[in-house]
């Protein structure tokens, strides 16, 4: 490139506020369909994606999120912009939540990642059962309308794209332990614990 | 076919759309040029077909806006002392008069001049951002050069 670097400096930091005057002018206009940031957390630097609807995904790190915005851009829509004020709800509720100042989230959520039918109805089961309770997996199976597949409420529970918000944290093996957790179960152990819904030792 | 996430286009391709659109407009219009591209790319990015080369895309459609500019420019009655801010883009290498001359070259020529000598494109590139064919690209930046060395001495 020809100019210097001087310039290029300014250009930088004047392209970088057109583009957040851009950003606002957008989002007025509907022409941001998923809004995205990241919020740091005690479990780790958590993806959070919102729709106008609600939010609509929530990811651990170990996702890497170039990987989870490709698939936001495939599956809902590629007009995918970081705009911490479309997630501002649910970041600031997720901070209180990890303070212990929130026990129920009240962000609307963007159910569109979710196939209709069973994995829905059991994750619609599971976001109802309360802060500092659990239940199983053949509870929410029945729930569902199928109180035989406990393990395919398991699977649908490990697809969940918002987790935390709808707790499959909350979900255990009826035969004891915290069982499986797709964000490592480590944190599911943390969450439950943070809830006070670890069974005493 | 996939299309990658907006934010991706805006982080890789930012600078380089502001850079062009301060050298085609000055750093006055550069802004509205900007936010104009980036809305209307928005807007017609979800029915976009081929994303084989969205830079070229980006900057066919920032060209587009630096195009509406200059001719809105023109009908406009702008006061006198107004001229001397619009006619010279703030230039990037310090050089007014350079800048004065490239500002006053035919749209097509302009844009083609600052694609091949501002931003270092290739014809092809060019051909692609302004939507023209690799041999026009390559006719408007010589005949936009052959303009700004007769009016001054350039070395470009």
């Amino acid at each position: 490139m020809k100019p210097q670097t001087g310039w290029d400096e300014g250009l930088e930091e004047a392209s970088r506020r057109a583009a957040a005057t851009t950003l606002e002018v957008a989002r007025r206009r509907g022409l941001v369909d998923i809004g995205y940031t990241t919020v740091d957390t005690p479990v780790g630097t958590l993806f959070v994606a919102s729709t106008g609807k609600g939010l609509v995904r929530l990811a651990f790190p170990e996702q890497p999120f170039d990987h989870v915005l490709e698939e936001l851009a495939e599956t809902l829509s590629p007009r995918l912009l970081e705009d911490p004020k479309r997630t501002d709800a649910a970041r600031r509720q997720l901070e209180a939540y990890f303070e212990g100042r929130v026990h129920r989230f009240r962000t609307p959520l963007d159910w569109s990642l979710t196939p209709p039918g069973f994995s829905k109805r059991v994750l619609e089961a599971t976001a109802t059962i309360p802060f500092g309770s659990v239940s199983t997996y053949g509870d929410v199976a029945k729930r569902a309308g199928s109180p035989r597949a406990a393990r395919a409420a398991g699977n649908a529970l490990h697809d969940n794209p918002i987790p935390i918000v709808v707790p499959c944290h909350r979900v255990v093996p009826s035969g004891g332990g915290v069982g499986k957790y797709g964000g490592q179960e480590w944190r599911k152990e943390f969450l439950l614990d943070l809830e006070g819904a670890l069974a005493q030792p | 076919m996939t299309l990658p996430p907006f934010q991706r286009l805006l982080d890789e391709h930012r600078t380089d759309v502001y850079r062009f659109l301060v050298a085609a407009v000055g750093r006055q219009a550069a802004d509205d040029c900007f936010q104009e591209t980036f809305l209307s790319a928005l807007r017609a990015y979800p029915g976009l077909r081929d994303a084989s080369n969205l830079r070229g895309w980006l900057f066919t459609i920032a060209t587009r806006k630096t195009l509406d500019h200059w001719r809105g420019e023109r009908r406009r009655p702008i006061p006198v002392e107004r001229l001397p801010e619009r006619a010279a883009p703030e230039p990037p290498d310090g050089d007014p008069e350079l800048w004065t001359a490239v500002g006053a070259l035919p749209p097509m020529q302009r844009a083609a001049v600052i694609h091949r000598y501002v931003l270092d494109l290739s014809y092809a590139e060019i051909a692609d951002a302004l939507g023209i064919s690799e041999d026009a690209a390559r006719a408007n930046a010589y005949e936009g050069r052959r303009k700004l060395r007769s009016t001054q001495e350039v070395t470009a």
